[in-house]
Order: structure tokens, then sequence, then C-alpha cells
């Protein structure tokens, strides 16, 4: 009974079905095609429709409600009273290979005296004329009426000194290399740079916005592997290659470490992976090679092979400034495209002409004073690693020497107190100072200076009174 | 772009000051864009045209060639140096003209020639004696005799050219003392830091006080070291209209109501940096109204006077003096030394809790040789004369000078038919000439004359703004101003740079010239 009575509900079924199977059929197509549209609708506002979120507008009174309840931070954070760069040595008079501070004269080994020309007459003299010719400022950029005949002057003598094509100056010594590379890298290009960089290549390298590959200080084993990794990333992207430019940022000899550049290496590696070489010569220029004209000269490579040497006249020349040497192809350039050259005042005549009568003397001395600093910083380099308790960092013919105590003991605390104890027995050193935001902040140290002119009773004496200040200072 | 300004600048008794405070920006005339646009394409074009006569062999490549094997990745695309080699060099003499003497009211132009169109120079040796429109002199401190040379003499016998050391080490000599008490009471304020260098004063600094999460509103119309400076900092930069205080109010309450992009975090702190005197326009910043705004939004004002200090203002102090407010409700004062005072350098000033931070952090400071000894010495006898402190009024005498000189040859330019732009109180005075082939015209139709001129176009300035800006000194006799103003006006009719609209054109003959003259003697 059931079943027959399940089979009539079936039965019913599928005729209700057929018939509306026939329906279908009967349907006009566009019908169908609507109901199929509908149905699909349905099924996507089900699916795939993201709610919309309601944008609430914020109302006149809540954005005042904002203003006033957003506070700044101070525009700068305190500053401690008793940090070293408020409470700095105050200097009277020439600071030459001695110098006098509160009255007490004391021998020099701490600025970049190298040569000895702060304080020389003849460079005094021809400041003299210059400030008697053309005043004291320049008053203008290079491009309006600021280029007066002394810089093309000096721009010469440089050029002439290098034995390359150009020259050109500029008015400031950190904004000199700072400027340099952002005219030649840009965006995508790629920079490898050592570790060990002093910060305006640190800053000028910021500014350019390029790609920057950091190798580990004076590593060449870690540049090739950085080069090697880079020649893939070319070879399977060879059109883009064609158009990143490549630069190597070196310095000749590093300021913050006292040790030279493997230089004949990285020419080799040069033309191998076509790269172009920067250097920055500011501490070499004049107190390397035999007659000062730097690490090209020291290791006898042809100056054509290095694209751009650049370099600081605060240091060795005793004037203020910087400037760059190279072929007319890559320095002319940056007349047009260095920031630093372009839209800043001119360089002091009177500075230039310092410039000029020191790059005379240097000529003059030919060999006398570079042999003479490398003899003297070589035989220093002995007697300071005769002390007990230092390290001493650096090439043994470089003239600035990093002097850092040994074991876990070498704190800027320490350090200072053996320069104030070198200042009361008439030594004037200095703890070598960088900012915070170093990119690889060097450990603390005395940064020594050798200056050509001191005997050598005087740099006894100088080892003395290290030693001295060891003993005060770890016992 | 007319721009008429409300605000009245004041005199020492806070009064409403009898010169009017009027700063135009008359706009350019149609049919003159349209030339100008039209002799840029010109240009172009044979520029292309040229390239490829370069290329196929038929013209000698000048340019110079690299030592590098040719596989090198080249140094320079072409596209970048086109302007250079097709554009630029065409009027290469007009800029870089060297000078063999002192900058100073007159010059001597060493003339150099060429037989290879520009590519090449030569020095004929002869010296051109010229009336020098172009240098920064506004006081007429740029000497080579006179109490200020002579300080800067006896110093470099004393002290030497240089230290050859750090701020931070053994650079900090007694004079850096003496000049920066001295300039921080010049300006008003709790104390000053002076720097070798006025482009690294901005580009070294402003990372110091700016940082990630902080917000920067600059002017558009900005100095290169203030955008330099503001980049390495690292914050956002937003740039508002030149001079457009809505603009600035819009972008202020934008920033607090939306905080950080993305993030939507609050700003940490904003910063508006604007110029005292725009060099490029002329034109003076509106600072009652942005102070106003910097107290309403809670921001920090940085303010670069370095066309203005000396050269602005009643008492030469600058836009402070000139708009009679309060020094303290600018938190950063900035100038250079190369301008009013003819030495080199700038400085920082303000309240000491902020200046001695930037001793500590300063870039400079840590890595940069100190200032020269007679640099220094020149700007401390410019400021004891232009102070007062020497014993005479020669200060006021020249600061009166400027303003007097100032006034006399804008109102002759303008009521000439010339289209001068910027205030009128302001030392800079930029007079439109539009054209790419004028900018060459103009310069060497004043050297001719005896006028050493500066004439600007792309990409220091727009496309069809090309200008020739002369900078007025105190050092200006009115002689030397009437043979100015006499060459302008031939040069004008020859070249054909009368184009205002607003104004008559007229020969400098039909000029009253009694009535300028009531400019020295009011």
């Amino acid at each position: 009974m059931g079943s027959s009575a399940n089979q009539d509900n079936v039965a019913s079924l599928a005729t209700d079905f057929y018939s509306l199977l026939e329906s279908f059929k009967e349907t006009p197509f566009y019908h169908l095609l609507f109901e199929i549209f509908l149905v699909l609708t349905v099924l996507w506002l089900i699916l795939f429709r993201k709610p919309r979120r309601i944008e609430k507008k914020l109302t006149e009174k809540e954005k005042q409600e904002l203003i006033d309840e957003w506070q700044p931070e101070p525009l700068v954070p305190p500053v401690d009273a008793n940090h070293p760069a408020l409470n700095v040595r105050v200097l009277d008079g020439i600071v030459g290979k001695t110098i006098e501070i509160d009255g007490k004269k004391s021998l020099n080994f701490a600025t970049f005296n190298f040569l000895n020309f702060v304080g020389n007459p003849r460079i005094a003299d021809k400041a003299i004329q210059a400030v008697q010719k053309y005043g004291v400022g320049s008053c203008g950029p290079r491009g309006f009426y600021g280029t007066i005949d002394i810089h093309l002057e000096l721009e010469e003598r440089l050029a002439h000194f290098f034995n390359c094509e150009e020259g050109i100056i500029y008015s400031y010594g950190f904004s000199t290399v700072a400027s340099i590379i952002p005219a030649y890298s840009k965006r995508n290009d790629i920079l490898f740079v050592d570790e060990g960089v002093h910060y305006a290549i640190q800053k000028g390298v910021e500014a350019s916005r390029s790609t920057v590959k950091w190798f580990r200080h004076n590593d060449i084993s870690d540049l090739e592997r950085l080069l090697a990794e880079q020649d893939i990333h070319d070879k399977k992207n060879p059109k883009k290659a064609r158009t990143l430019r490549r630069f190597l940022i070196i310095e000749g000899l590093y300021m913050n470490y006292g040790d030279l550049c493997p230089l004949p290496r990285m020419v080799e590696l040069k033309y191998q992976y076509k790269y172009r070489i920067f250097m920055d010569e500011s501490v070499s220029f004049g107190t390397i090679g035999q007659t000062g004209r730097g690490v090209t000269e020291y290791y006898n490579i042809d100056r054509r092979k290095i694209d751009l040497i650049s370099s600081s006249l605060e240091y060795s020349v005793g004037s203020i400034g910087g400037f760059a040497v190279g072929s007319s192809f890559v320095v002319d350039h940056q007349r047009l495209s260095a920031q630093g050259y372009c839209f800043s005042a001119s360089l002091p005549p009177l500075l230039a002409a310092a410039a000029i009568e020191a790059l005379n003397i240097m000529e003059e001395k030919d060999t006398t004073l570079c042999d003479t600093l490398m003899e003297k910083s070589k035989r220093l380099h002995r007697k300071l690693l005769d002390i007990k308790g230092y390290l001493i960092v650096g090439e043994d013919i470089s003239p600035l020497k990093h002097l850092r105590l040994t074991n876990s003991q070498n704190t800027v605390a320490r350090l200072e107190e053996i320069v104030e104890f070198a200042q009361t027995r008439g030594i004037t050193i200095t703890v070598a100072r960088y900012l915070n935001d170093e990119h690889h902040l060097p450990e603390p140290s005395i940064r020594l200076i050798l200056n050509v002119e001191m005997t050598d009773e005087e740099l006894e004496f100088l080892c003395t009174v290290l030693q001295e200040a060891r003993v005060k200072v770890t016992v | 772009m007319s721009n008429y300004q409300t605000n009245k600048p004041r005199d020492d008794n806070n009064r409403t000051s009898d010169h009017r405070n009027h700063e135009e920006f008359e706009e350019t005339p149609t049919w003159a864009a349209v030339v100008t646009v039209l002799g840029y394409a010109i240009l172009s074009a044979l520029g292309w045209l040229r390239d490829f006569l370069r290329h196929i062999g038929l013209e000698e490549k000048r340019t110079a060639h690299d030592p590098n094997p040719k596989d090198f990745v080249p140094l320079y695309q072409s596209y970048e140096c086109f302007y250079t080699r097709n554009l630029y060099t065409r009027i290469r003499d007009v800029f870089n003209q060297p000078i063999a003497s002192v900058a100073g009211a007159k010059v001597h132009v060493m003339e150099r020639v060429s037989d290879d169109y520009n590519w090449t120079f030569k020095f004929s040796g002869k010296k051109i004696p010229s009336i020098n429109l172009g240098s920064y002199n506004y006081l007429g401190f740029a000497e080579n005799q006179g109490p200020c040379s002579e300080q800067a003499i006896k110093s470099i016998e004393t002290y030497a050219v240089t230290t050859c050391s750090t701020r931070h080490e053994l650079g900090h000599q007694r004079y850096m003392k003496e000049l920066e008490s001295l300039m921080a009471e010049y300006l008003n304020v709790e104390d000053c830091m002076a720097f070798g260098m006025g482009f690294a004063t901005n580009a070294l600094n402003i990372p110091t006080l700016a940082g990630k999460g902080d917000l920067i509103l600059s002017d558009k119309l900005n100095h290169v070291s203030l955008i330099l400076g503001a980049r390495l900092s690292g914050a956002t930069i937003r740039t508002f209209n030149h001079n457009d205080m809505k603009d600035l109010e819009a972008h202020l309450r934008k920033a607090i109501i939306s905080g950080q992009p993305r993030t939507c975090r609050p700003w940490k702190k904003i910063l508006i940096i604007v110029e005292g005197v725009y060099s490029m326009e002329g034109s003076l910043c509106k600072l009652p109204e942005i102070i106003e705004l910097k107290k309403k939004y809670k921001a920090y004002l940085y303010v670069d006077e370095a066309h203005s200090i000396g050269a602005i203002g009643s008492r030469g102090r600058g836009v402070v003096d000139y708009w009679k407010v309060d020094p303290n409700d600018i938190e950063i004062h900035m100038g250079t030394f190369t301008k009013s005072f003819g030495s080199a350098g700038g400085y920082i000033a303000g309240k000491k809790n902020i200046i001695d931070y930037i001793r500590v952090s300063s870039h400079s400071a840590c890595y940069s040789s100190s200032m020269s000894a007679p640099i220094v010495h020149q700007i401390i006898s410019a400021l004891s004369i232009i102070m007062g402190r020497d014993g005479t009024n020669d200060g006021q005498k020249r600061i009166q000078q400027l303003a007097c000189n100032v006034r006399y040859f804008r109102r002759q330019l303008v009521d000439m038919g010339f289209i001068v732009y910027g205030n009128d109180n302001s030392p800079v005075v930029p007079v439109m000439i539009f054209m790419p082939a004028k900018i060459a015209a103009v310069n060497r139709e004043m050297l001719k004359r005896g006028c050493a001129v500066v004439t600007v176009g792309f990409p220091a300035t727009l496309l069809t703004e090309s200008r020739v800006r002369f900078c007025i000194s105190a050092g200006h006799t009115k002689e030397m101003l009437n043979h100015a103003l006499k060459a302008m006006d031939e040069v004008g009719h020859l070249v054909s740079l009368r184009y205002s609209k607003k104004n008559p054109h007229r020969r400098w003959i039909e000029l009253d010239h009694a009535d300028y003259d009531k400019e020295y003697t009011s």
C-alpha cells in the first residue's frame, strides 16, 4: 500500500518535473537568458562582493579637536651640559707645531697640519696680498661673477701638479666629496663603498640615492664577492645592466683607520668588472708618495686609470676648501651638476692664494718634505710599538695613527683621561670625534697626527708621556 | 599672478612705515609665452639635427672623450646632456665670467674670446671695467681697503689662515666665541653658531633638526641647499605654493588631521621652512602671517635669511626687523655672511637649548675645519660697523643708501615699462626677458655698455620666465645707477624688453628725474 502511494508520488513528481522541462522548451530564448543572468547575479552577490565601507567624514568640530589635541615633540631633545662638544678647549694664536691653550704652550699632535703650513710666513704674505687686491669674500657663486682669476690659476696648478687634464675647486672640504658623488651616481646606479670611509663620503652616498653595497674595510675578497654577485645578476638581465653605472668609492689613506687602500688590485678589478673608481685623497695628498702626489704615486699607478681623485685643501695644504682632478670628460660635468659648486659662493680669494703658495712650496721642496714625513712616521710607529698597553692602528708610513688601549679597557672616558694628562705635561692630543649615526662607527681611539717639523726628541717626549699616561690611567 | 600685500612694514616706533610694502608679479603676456616656447622648440629641433649630423659623422664631436674602454657603461646618458650640448653651449660665454678685481661696486671683467662657438675660450688679456650689478654685495663691504680688510690682514698675522681642526676637537678659537655672541646680540636672540659655508649650514644642519616621522613644509621656491638638507633628513617633505598662506594653512590642517601617510600616526613635529628674500623672485616672505599660522598649529619655523640679513629692515636686521616681529617667535634663524658682510660662511641662531643641540650634533662642527681667521674678522668688523660700535654712523648710512638705491632703481625700471618682479624694498631686482635668445643678447649688450649683469634662464627658472637679475649695492652711487638705467633703456629698446601692460612704455629721457631724486633727500 505504502509503496504504491510512494510510487504514485514519484510518478507525479516525475510528471511535474517533465512538464517543467517541457515549459522550459516553450519559453522564449530571451526569457531564459534573463533568468540565467539573474541567477548568476545572485551567486555573485553572495560569493564575491565585498561589503563597502561607509566612509564617515569628519565634522568640523572633530577636525578642530584633532588640531587642538595634537602635541608636537620638542624641536630638539635635551642635551647633556657635560658633553665634550660643549666643553671644548679654547685656543689663542696660531695652531701650528705648538699650540696655546689657557696661556700655556704645548706640542701639537692633534691637528691635521702634516706639512706645518699653518703659520708659514710665505703663505701668510700671499694671503695678505690677496686681501689687498680682492678683499675677503668673493660675493657670488661661480656662475655669477664669483669666478676670480685666482680660482682659475689654482685649478690649473692642481691639474698640473697631478698631471691630469682638469681640476675644479670647492669652497668647503666636506661639501666636495658630498657633492661629487650625487653628481654622477643617480638612483639605480650601483656604488661599491668601503665601510671605513669618512662621514662626508657617507653623506654623499646617501644623497645620491643609489644602490649601495658596503664591503668590509680593505677586504678585497669581500669586494670580489660583491662584484661576482652583481655580475651574475647582470647576466640575467643584460639590457638593464647596460644602463647601470657602477662606481667604487674608496679613500687613499683612510682617516678613520690610517691604512692604505689596496689600489693595484682594485685597478685590476676595475677593468675586469667595468666600474669607475672615485678615490678620496684628503689625507694622502701631500703625505704619501715621494712628492706628495698621493697613493697613485706610492704604488706607481698611472693616474689616468683613476676616474676622479677628490681631496681637501684643509689638511696638508693648510687652507680651506676642496678640489677634484681627473680627465676633462669627468671633471667638466661637475660645473653644471655638482650642487656644492653651482649653488654656493666660491672660495674666498685669500684662501685660494694660500693654497697656490702651499703648492709652490711643495713643488720647490720636491721630495724632501714627504720623504722626511714618511721617515718620521716610520720612526714614530716603531717607538709607539715599544710602548706596552697600546694598540697602534695604521700603516707605518702614515702620519695619521689611531691609538687604542688594549684588552677591554678601550673606552672614551679612559682615553679622555690620557688626553687630559698629556695636556698637563705639554702635549696636545685629541680623542677622535664621531657622530653616532656613522655607518660603521669606529672604535674609540686617540688620533695622533705627525707634523713634519717634529724633532726626534719631541717624538721621544710624546712616547714618554703616553707611557706615563697609560700607567696612570689603568692603575 | 598679481599679489598685493596688505600688511605694512613698521618703523622703529612700531608705526606703519611710510614706504609702501608692495609686491607684484605681473602676468606673462600670452604672446611672449608663445614666442618663448616656440623659440625653445626651434632650438631643440636644431639641436636634434646637429646631434644627428654628429652621429653620422658630418659634424665634429666636440665633447670630451671617455678615457675608459668602450665596453664600460656610459657615464652620461646622451639625453641628459642634450641641453648642455645644444642650448647651453651656444650662450656659454655669458655665464661663469671671470673677474680680475675685488667684486665691489665696480669690477673688471676678463674678456674671453672663442673662435669655435663657445666650445673653448681664450683670454684676450683685456679687462672690461664695468658696474657690478651681479655680485651679492648689498651693504658694499666687498672692499679691499678700509677697516674690515685691515682687521682681516691683522688676523692672518695673529692666527694664520686656518686651524686644520674641527670645532669638536681643536678648532675652537676665542674669536669664534666673539663672533657668535656678537651675532646673537645683532639678531636679538639667545645664542648663535657660525659655520664655514652657507650652503653646508642648511644641508648639514636640517638633518639634525628633522628626521623620520617629521613633516617639513617647504616653500616651492626654496633654495637648493634647503631642499638637499630636507631630503637628507629623511623627513616627509611637502611643498606649498610660493608665499601662499591659504595653501600653507590647508597643508597644516591636512597634516594634523590625517597624520602620517599609510599608518595615520600623528606627526612627531612639523617644520616650516621659508626664506626671507627669495633670490630669483625678489619677494619677501609674509612673516607675520606665517608666525600666526605656526602658533595656531604648533609648528616650528626655520627662516633662511641668506639674502635679507643686512639688506632688509630699517636697522639691517633682516625680515624680522622689517616686519617688527618678535625674534623669539622664530625657532631657527639662519643666514649667510657672504652677501651683506662681504665674507663667507653661514650661521644658525635661536634659543640656547636649540643651539647647544646643534653644537653637539652638527655634521659640520664634528667633521669640517673651523672657520678661517680673516673670514671671521671681516664679519666681526662689518658687524661692528653696522651696529655702530665703531663710533661712526657708517653702518646706518650704508643701510639707508641701499634702501634709497633700491627704490630709485626699481621705480624707474617699472616706469619705463619693464616687468619687474618682487617687493619694492628688495635689493634683488629681477626684470623679465622671457625669450632664450635675449638671455645672451641682454648680457652681451649690457657688458658692451659697461654693466656686468646676471641673466638666468631654464633650468634655474621656469621655461618661460627667463630674467635679468640686478643686485643693488650700497656701494653704487647715483651716477652708477643712472649709467645702468641708461644702458638698460637702450638695451630694452634694442632687444624689445618692455612687456608691461600695466605701465606705459617710456624711454629714460621721458621720465621726470626730479621726482626720483627725492628718494635720496627724503
